[in-house]
């Protein structure tokens, strides 16, 4: 069990080396675009999966924090140089998973589910009212001297931060923690781990990447509105990626995201008016035949395997 | 910190759910280095009773003393790092992790926070204090129900605790197996420790209590010395089905 989790990790960075790359060795357009849009959402399904992963807390708010990312470029981007609207929007991502956790996560795992939804409305509809009423206003155009190829690598840098901090937190007393924490809560209580305070901790990281990951995005999308920025059907996409791969290992959420990235790529492109239906679909053949993803799956044969062998 | 009081003092601690009075008005103590036994039978309040003193439940009344500080109504989390460690009824093992991880789990979050190697290597230390040495790097979740209870234990140890609340940590052992573990609890009070335990086997409360709180129906229906308890009337009464009234 040791070795192919050493083996996956050396994969991984050779496979973010040969990524980083890409538009170097191609200029195609199309090639990069597709690898903005796998990256962003590898990103969100390994940066959900932080959180949700060890606490088995399924959050749907993740396209609240993308959104509000994307908000704050479109807000301060002009006046300020890049590297400080980035850190805005960290600090207004990580506050609001704060006031949410420290209101939520004693909520057992069903209410957490409702809650974060509807969060995610509530802040779309926030938006909506403050643009309409304040601003007089809809949308927000977003001019930023930012190429494809800048948001390409900035996506790429940050997914490798990521899986950094991830390798470490599993290594540290706080994955010791969560480990206990999602396997028998009740134990973890009585051994001394402040449980909310650690699912607290997981929430506001998780969501600072998503945060992070929607205010890279922001200049692509020249223009947003709340309609686009906090649409709902992102945060189902990223936990069917993350539960496809496999929300319990560190690289399970890449196992996810990459196939279903170019499958709802395909079926945007082949099918605009039916990809609700096909969306639906997926997720529900994925959670009846790949209930612990495609990782757990793997391993569990990699195991089966070796016990067959010797 | 007050060494002139006793390790637990509990006073009029109650618990309803719903309409059942699950624990009413209970009253005892456990002085230091002695070993309680909390008896009575199925569905009497013990458990609920473990659970209100190690913050598991919050009290609907009544005060908990832990080694002479008010302590009720803190949250589990707390008390563990003050000092309390218990045991489950049903045992309680992360399974996935091996018996190593279980035991620095109880290292890394207890009042000192041991962790590293340091952690590694006390861990193998409490490990062998209760037989499994050997099983170091064994999933948690392979282990016998026997040598998963002494796991438990090796946990709750790891915790440095001064009082230690054991929820009928003796029941399913086998006789020499039974005799082995009414040794070890024996050995952990003779180091100083302050025990609290909810035990049905006869045999282990008569060798290793002093003292003696039976409870029926969520009350107290007699406490004192171990031999003069166990053959009050009203105990006899309980335990074989008759009417009790005190």
């Amino acid at each position: 069990m040791k070795l192919p989790q050493k083996k996956s990790l050396l994969l991984v960075w050779g496979m973010l080396a040969a990524a980083a790359l890409l538009p170097v060795l191609s200029s195609n357009d199309y090639y990069l675009g597709l690898g903005i849009n796998l990256s962003q959402y590898v990103l969100m399904a390994t940066a959900w999966a932080v959180f949700s992963g060890p606490t088995r807390y399924v959050s749907l708010a993740s396209v609240a924090f993308y959104g509000i990312g994307a908000y704050a470029v479109a807000v301060v981007g002009d006046a300020l140089p890049l590297p400080v609207v980035f850190l805005i929007a960290v600090a207004a991502g990580s506050l609001l998973a704060l006031l949410v956790g420290l209101a939520t996560l004693r909520l057992s795992g069903t209410y957490f589910v409702i809650f974060t939804f509807g969060l995610a409305e509530l802040v779309r509809q926030l938006f909506t009212w403050y643009e309409v009423n304040i601003t007089k206003t809809v949308g927000r155009y977003i001019f930023l001297e930012v190429t494809p190829r800048q948001i390409y690598w900035e996506l790429l840098a940050l997914l490798a931060l990521l899986f950094a901090l991830s390798w470490w937190i599993q290594r540290s007393r706080l994955g010791l923690a969560l480990r206990v924490i999602g396997e028998d809560e009740m134990v973890a209580r009585h051994i001394g781990i402040d449980v909310t305070r650690s699912k607290l901790v997981l929430f506001v990281v998780s969501s600072a990447f998503i945060t992070l990951t929607g205010a890279i995005m922001a200049p692509r999308w020249t223009y947003i509105d709340p309609a686009i920025s906090f649409n709902a059907v992102i945060s189902f996409q990223v936990v069917i990626m993350a539960l496809l791969g496999g929300a319990g290992s560190l690289f399970g959420p890449v196992a996810g995201a990459i196939p279903l990235s170019l499958l709802f790529e395909f079926l945007s492109a082949r099918f605009p008016n039916h990809f609700s239906i096909l969306l639906g679909a997926a997720f529900m053949v994925i959670v009846y035949f790949v209930p612990n993803g495609v990782a757990a799956a793997l391993s569990a044969w990699w195991r089966r395997r070796g016990k067959a062998a010797a | 910190m007050n060494s002139s009081a006793p390790m637990l003092r509990v006073r009029g601690l109650s618990r309803s759910f719903g309409g059942l009075r699950a624990v009413d008005r209970l009253d005892l103590e456990v002085g230091r280095g002695e070993i309680v036994g909390l008896l009575g039978p199925n569905g009497s309040g013990k458990t609920t009773a473990m659970n209100l003193i190690s913050g598991a439940l919050v009290p609907d009344a009544g005060v908990v003393e832990f080694d002479g500080e008010p302590v009720q109504g803190l949250p589990a989390f707390k008390l563990a790092r003050k000092g309390m460690a218990r045991s489950f009824q049903l045992v309680r093992v992360p399974c996935e992790l091996s018996c190593l991880e279980n035991v620095i789990s109880g290292l890394a979050f207890g009042p000192r926070g041991i962790w590293g190697e340091a952690a590694r290597t006390r861990a193998r230390g409490h490990l062998a204090r209760v037989g499994l040495a050997d099983k170091a790097d064994v999933p948690a979740g392979e282990l016998t129900y026997i040598d998963q209870k002494r796991l438990e234990l090796a946990r709750a140890l790891a915790l440095q605790p001064k009082l230690l609340l054991l929820d009928e940590w003796l029941a399913g052992l086998n006789p020499t197996e039974l005799q082995e573990g009414i040794a070890l609890v024996r050995e952990i009070r003779d180091s100083g420790l302050s025990i609290l335990m909810v035990e049905h086997v006869m045999d282990a409360i008569r060798a290793l209590c002093t003292r003696c709180v039976v409870m029926s129906a969520g009350w107290v229906i007699a406490q004192g010395q171990t031999a003069e308890v166990l053959a009050h009337p009203d105990v006899l009464a309980a335990y074989l089905g008759g009417a009790a009234h005190a």
